[in-house]
C-alpha cells in the first residue's frame, strides 16, 4: 500500500481510484458541488484558525499571502508523507479544484522536488482521451505495487 | 425585529487564513449578515470568460462570477464586501477591478479589504458599520440641511471636537487633544455650548462619531451614534457645498486615513487604514516636534521649502523619522524638511489608499491635517487638481453628526 498524493487534492474521483487500487489517497475531504454557496470553491470542511497560516510558514515565507500558508499547513504534511503522486493539470472545476493558483504552483513544485513515482496528465477533453486517461491512472497505480 | 443588512462577500482566501469568522462577527455586530452569492459552476465558466480578466485562481474566478450575478440582479444584496489576501498581486488586481465594476454598474455600496491572518473583527468593524449605515440609513444620509439646535461630537484618536449648530449655522465649537475619552468629550462640549450661548438642556438632538463614539454616545445619551466614514462624507460635502454629484473625500487622521468616493453625499466606495503611522497625521506631529514648531506652524513652514531637496520615505514612521534626522544633520533647512514630510505623507496616502477609490473631482480634504497647507499642496500636486478645504474642515465629523442628528428631532 502506497501513500499517493493527488492533485487536485479535492478530486473525489481521483481519491476513489487510488483507494480502489489498494493505496492510500492523500487528499482533502472537500467535494466540489454544482452550486457554490460557500466562501470558496473548496471551502475547508474543518475549522481553520489563524494558527494554520503560521504553521504554513514551514513551506512558505511570511511575505507569502496568508491564504497560501493556511492551505500549505494542510497540504505540506501530505506532500512530505507521500510516496507517489498523481497530478492532473487544467482539470475541469467539477473534477476537483483548489482555489488559489499560487498555492497550486507551490504544491506542484514541492511534489516535483520529491524523488517519487509521479504521474502527470492533462485533463481529458473528449471521450477517447478520457478512456486513455483512466487507463494511464490504472497502469500507474497497478505499477506502484504493494497494494493491499 | 429588523432584517439584517445582507452583505455579499466576494473573496479569495479568508477561510484558509482563518479569519472568516472575524468577518462574520464584524458584520453581525453592526446588524449585518454575510452571505455568499449562490452561483453554479457553469455560471463561473461563462461569467469569467465574459468579464475578460484572465486570472488563474479559481476562487478569483468565483468572485468575478459572483460580482456579475450581483450587478445583473440574479442575486440580491444590500452591500458588498470584497476581501483578498494581503500581498497577493493577482487578487489585488481582481479586487480593484471588481470594486470599480460594481461601483460603475450598480448602486451597491462596496468596501474592499486585504487581510492577513491577524485581521480581527475589530479592524473590520467601522467598515462594516459604514456598509450597513449606507444600506439602512439612505434617507437620513440624504439630509442636506441642519434644523433646530443640535450638538455633534467627534471623539477621534488624536483630538476630540464638538460643534453646536442652529438652523443650518455653526454657532459654537470646541476642540482639544484626546486624553481621557469622556473627560475630553465633556470639556469640548462645555466649550462649544458656552461659545454658542446655549445650555445642554436646550439641545434637541445629539450625534456622536469617531473612535470613542459608542462610549461617549452612551454617556451623553446620543440620538445618533454613527461611524466616521458616512458622517465625514456628509460633513465634507455639506461644508464644501457639493451635496450633489460626485466628490472624493480625503481625511488623513491621527491614527488612520479615509478615502471615500461619494455620490450625492453618500459613500459608494471607501477605504480606511494606512500601512503605518508614517502615512498619518502622527508623522506630521512628530515632524513638527522635531523641528521645534507647533503643528499649526508646520503648514506655513513647509510652503516656504522644497521637498524635492530632501529624500524622505515615511512608509514606516521609524524610517521616516530617520530620514528626518539624517536630513537635518546633513544641513537641510527646516522648511525643506517640513515640505518633504508633507509630500511623503501625501505620497503614502496616494500610493496606498487612493488607488482603491475612483478619484472624482472635487477632491475635498477634511480633518485636522487639512489645515496643514503643505500637505494639501502636496496632495494637489500628486492628484493634479485643486483640493477643496471647506471652512471648519477640522470639525468635519462633529458637523456631520450635528447635521444628521437633526433628523432625530422629534417634531422633524
Amino acid at each position: 500500500m502506497v501513500k499517493v498524493f493527488i492533485y487536485p487534492a479535492t478530486s473525489l474521483i481521483l481519491s476513489d481510484m487510488v483507494a480502489r487500487f489498494g493505496h492510500t489517497p492523500l487528499s482533502s475531504a472537500t467535494a466540489i458541488r454544482e452550486r457554490i454557496q460557500t466562501a470558496g470553491l473548496e471551502s475547508p470542511p474543518l475549522q481553520i484558525t489563524p494558527e494554520e497560516p503560521k504553521k504554513g510558514l514551514k513551506w512558505a515565507a511570511v511575505e507569502v499571502p496568508a491564504g497560501v500558508r493556511g492551505r500549505m499547513s494542510l497540504y505540506g504534511p501530505m506532500i512530505e508523507a507521500c510516496e507517489a503522486a498523481i497530478i492532473i493539470n487544467d482539470a475541469d472545476l467539477a473534477f476537483g479544484c483548489m482555489g488559489c493558483a499560487r498555492t497550486n504552483e507551490l504544491i506542484k513544485f514541492l511534489v516535483h522536488q520529491k524523488d517519487i513515482p509521479r504521474l502527470e496528465l492533462n485533463y481529458p477533453k473528449n471521450e477517447e482521451d478520457g478512456v486513455k486517461f483512466v487507463a494511464a491512472i490504472k497502469r500507474f497505480l497497478t505499477g506502484l505495487g504493494g497494494a493491499k | 425585529m429588523t432584517q439584517p443588512v445582507r452583505i455579499a462577500q466576494l473573496s479569495c482566501g479568508p477561510e484558509y487564513s482563518g479569519i472568516q469568522h472575524e468577518i462574520d462577527e464584524a458584520a453581525r455586530e453592526v446588524g449585518g449578515e454575510i452571505f455568499f452569492p449562490d452561483v453554479a459552476l457553469k455560471d463561473i465558466r461563462r461569467d469569467f470568460a465574459k468579464f475578460g480578466l484572465d486570472v488563474k485562481s479559481p476562487d478569483l474566478k468565483l468572485a468575478i462570477a459572483r460580482a456579475m450575478a450581483l450587478v445583473e440582479g440574479r442575486v440580491e444584496a444590500d452591500a458588498v464586501f470584497i476581501a483578498t489576501c494581503f500581498r497577493c498581486a493577482e487578487a489585488a488586481i481582481v479586487r480593484n477591478e471588481l470594486r470599480r465594476y460594481i461601483n460603475e454598474h450598480s448602486r451597491l455600496p462596496v468596501v474592499s479589504y486585504s487581510f492577513t491572518e491577524r485581521t480581527t473583527s475589530g479592524t473590520l468593524l467601522t467598515r462594516m458599520e459604514a456598509l450597513t449605515t449606507i444600506a439602512k440609513r439612505r434617507a437620513l444620509l440624504a439630509r442636506e440641511t441642519q434644523k433646530g439646535l443640535t450638538l455633534g461630537l467627534d471623539s477621534g484618536s488624536a483630538t476630540t471636537k464638538a460643534v453646536v449648530m442652529r438652523d443650518n449655522k455653526i454657532i459654537g465649537t470646541g476642540w482639544q487633544p484626546t486624553t481621557e475619552v469622556l473627560k475630553s468629550a465633556n470639556e469640548v462640549i462645555a466649550h462649544a455650548l458656552a461659545e454658542a450661548g446655549v445650555s445642554r438642556d436646550e439641545i434637541q438632538a445629539v450625534g456622536t462619531t469617531g473612535y470613542g463614539r459608542f462610549l461617549v454616545g452612551k454617556e451623553i445619551n446620543a440620538d445618533l451614534i454613527q461611524e466616521e466614514l458616512t458622517v465625514n462624507s456628509k460633513g465634507a460635502v455639506y461644508l464644501a457645498n457639493r451635496q450633489h454629484g460626485p466628490a472624493t473625500v480625503i481625511d488623513i487622521g491621527g491614527m488612520d486615513n479615509k478615502a471615500i468616493s461619494v455620490m450625492d453625499g453618500i459613500p459608494g466606495v471607501f477605504t480606511m487604514g494606512g500601512i503605518c503611522a508614517g502615512a498619518s497625521g502622527r508623522f506630521l506631529e512628530m515632524t513638527a516636534k522635531r523641528l521645534g514648531v507647533e503643528i499649526t506652524e508646520l503648514g506655513p513652514l513647509s510652503m516656504k521649502g522644497f521637498g524635492g531637496r530632501v529624500p524622505m520615505n515615511s512608509y514606516c514612521i521609524v524610517f521616516g523619522t530617520q530620514s528626518l534626522v539624517n536630513a537635518l544633520a546633513a544641513g537641510s533647512t527646516r522648511e525643506d524638511v517640513a515640505a518633504a514630510a508633507c509630500h511623503s505623507v501625501a505620497e503614502q496616502v496616494y500610493e496606498q489608499q487612493l488607488q482603491e477609490v475612483d478619484i472624482k473631482e472635487p477632491v475635498i480634504m477634511v480633518g485636522g491635517t487639512s489645515l496643514i497647507e503643505g500637505l494639501v499642496f502636496a496632495m494637489g500636486e500628486l492628484l493634479q487638481t485643486k483640493i477643496v478645504v471647506p471652512p471648519y474642515s477640522q470639525y468635519i465629523g462633529a458637523v456631520g453628526s450635528a447635521l444628521l442628528a437633526s433628523g432625530f428631532i422629534k417634531d422633524d
